[in-house]
């Protein structure tokens, strides 16, 4: 299995599932705590169309799906604050938007389906050492804005109005978050492609909550499981030759239907103790 | 006249010089273009608890959530311990428990870190809880009786339990006025007695209490004044014993599901 280190792309590729296996559950946690599970789709369907942009003018497509889902997060969460009622709908319009703009911007820049596809569902091996400079720095960033502002985070996502009410400047920590996430989507796009990119956003998060209390435990717990699907992914693919991105999600996956049947057993064993305990007393 | 802004002979002389913790004088609040409270006044004095008393669709709630700052008002004044709404920063004095949601966030979270989020006000913009936070969380958790479940999940916990977690975390800022949104909502008999004894502690140390409900129940009797909002106006405002219970009961969504009364005349077998 050491063997996979011998080849420089693979130790790129694996550095980069590292970043991303961490990062992507840290802002993941928030996003399902606020019930804002597919925010992080919405973002990825409209960084697509950053990378379009990037693709067309020659610009690293890194850097514009950064501008692009900033400026598309930043949007969905003004919706949100503005006009409550349509949320839904607007991020629903961002998804075409995306996607629309994105494939035919593409088609411009005279890129075919393959491009297309690396983008959508990630290109692992293909990162080279700038990308992964860029991928580590972004990555970092979200980490350290998150370890520093958990507490903020969680009151917000936990009750917006009685954050408010206490004097936390609530639209702020909302576009932060918005933002974490859009950064965070560009630094997956790569591992996972912005079509899967929000899977490593939430599914972690929803295989933690199976048998973790807190929050502290299920946010930690979510970027242990993160790593663990992100590097197990990228090595079972070099393994078995199939795409890093989708086998990195059905890792995740998998991880999600261990623990939710250890929690089955656990309950399990649990009604039954209690049945038992009356009757050898 | 509704209200007299300081009720004469119903304070101490030493309160007079003091500004009252909430002024509220002439509030007007329109909802979706329709008005909903019309020139409410609304004052409230240290160590004092005011209820809040109407029907649904009264504008009570919507009272309180004006004087907190969640509402814009139209017209009108608020200030809090004497400074303007609009400059008030000292955000810590203020405690707030929401109307109990039925409704989870995806994420489970401890009792304690659930109080603990009450301490926000007191911290800075970033950064680890310190020790001073964490003993009052405690603190709180301790006086509104949850001890022993510090370490739960709240969705494991009662209703009445519940709403005992969102006034801790309300308390964990030690706040000098202390504002509830249907409190009794869901809770059980045993919980609506703790809470009254919980008012009645936090009265004791010196703070004052805002609280909106249908019915008083057991805490009618920390309650000072009552106030009754009927169709976004005050129609009544003094000792709870003397409100008048028709103002809070005639709506027929309000107050208690009329089947818990006996119905004497119906000649149903």
């Amino acid at each position: 299995m050491l063997e996979l280190l011998d080849y420089p792309f693979m130790r790129y590729a694996l550095a980069a599932a590292v970043v991303t296996g961490v990062t992507a559950p840290a802002i993941g946690t928030f996003l399902v705590q606020r019930r804002l599970a597919l925010l992080g789709d919405g973002i990825g369907h409209v960084a697509l169309t950053g990378v379009a942009l990037g693709l067309l003018t020659g610009t690293a497509p890194l850097l514009t799906a950064v501008v692009a889902a900033t400026g598309g997060a930043l949007a969905i969460e003004l919706m949100r604050t503005y006009a409550r009622t349509s949320g839904d709908v607007a991020l629903a319009m961002l998804f075409y938007g995306g996607i629309a703009g994105g494939v035919l911007l593409i088609n411009l820049a005279g890129d075919g389906a393959s491009t297309l596809n690396s983008y959508l569902f990630g290109s692992i091996v293909t990162v080279s050492p700038s990308d992964l400079a860029i991928i580590a720095t972004l990555g970092g960033i979200v980490l350290a804005v998150v370890a520093a502002t958990t507490p903020q985070l969680f009151a917000v996502c936990q009750d917006e109005e009685h954050a408010r009410v206490s004097g936390v400047p609530v639209r702020l920590y909302g576009i932060l978050i918005a933002v974490l996430a859009a950064v965070t989507i560009t630094v997956a796009m790569r591992t996972v492609g912005l079509l899967l990119v929000s899977a490593l956003m939430v599914v972690p998060v929803a295989a933690a909550q199976q048998v973790a209390r807190s929050f502290r435990g299920t946010h930690l717990l979510a970027i242990a499981l993160g790593l663990v699907a992100a590097v197990g992914g990228v090595v079972t693919s070099f393994e078995a030759d199939t795409q890093a991105g989708p086998t990195i999600v059905l890792v995740a996956l998998g991880c999600f239907a261990v623990l939710a049947g250890v929690r089955g057993i656990v309950a399990l064993a649990t009604r039954r103790g209690r049945r038992a305990r009356p009757a050898s007393a | 006249m509704p209200v007299s802004p300081s009720p004469a002979g119903a304070e101490p002389a030493s309160e007079a010089s003091r500004p009252p913790v909430l002024r509220a004088q002439g509030v007007s609040v329109d909802l979706g273009g329709r008005p909903v409270l019309d020139a409410v006044d609304l004052t409230l004095h240290q160590g004092e608890v005011v209820a809040v008393l109407g029907a649904n669709g009264s504008g009570k709630s919507t009272l309180v959530r004006a004087v907190i700052g969640l509402v814009p008002f139209r017209a009108g004044t608020v200030e809090l311990f004497g400074t303007p709404w609009e400059r008030f920063r000292d955000r810590a004095r203020l405690g707030y428990v929401p109307q109990r949601s039925t409704g989870t966030t995806g994420v489970p979270a401890t009792v304690r870190e659930v109080v603990l989020s009450g301490r926000l006000a007191r911290r800075r913009l970033a950064g680890p809880s310190r020790r001073a936070d964490r003993e009052a969380a405690d603190r709180a958790i301790d006086l509104v009786g949850l001890a022993s479940l510090r370490r739960r999940p709240v969705t494991e916990l009662s209703g009445g339990q519940h709403q005992r977690v969102l006034i801790a975390r309300a308390l964990a800022s030690e706040p000098d006025l202390l504002v509830m949104d249907e409190p009794l909502a869901g809770v059980d008999a045993a919980s609506a007695h703790r809470l009254a004894e919980t008012v009645e502690t936090l009265v004791h140390g010196g703070t004052s209490v805002l609280l909106v409900e249908h019915d008083l129940g057991p805490l009618t009797r920390v309650v000072d004044r009552a106030v009754v909002i009927d169709h976004g106006r005050v129609a009544f405002d003094g000792p709870p014993e003397a409100a008048p219970a028709e103002h809070v009961h005639h709506h027929p969504h309000s107050g208690e599901p009329s089947r818990v009364e006996p119905l004497p005349h119906e000649g149903v077998v």
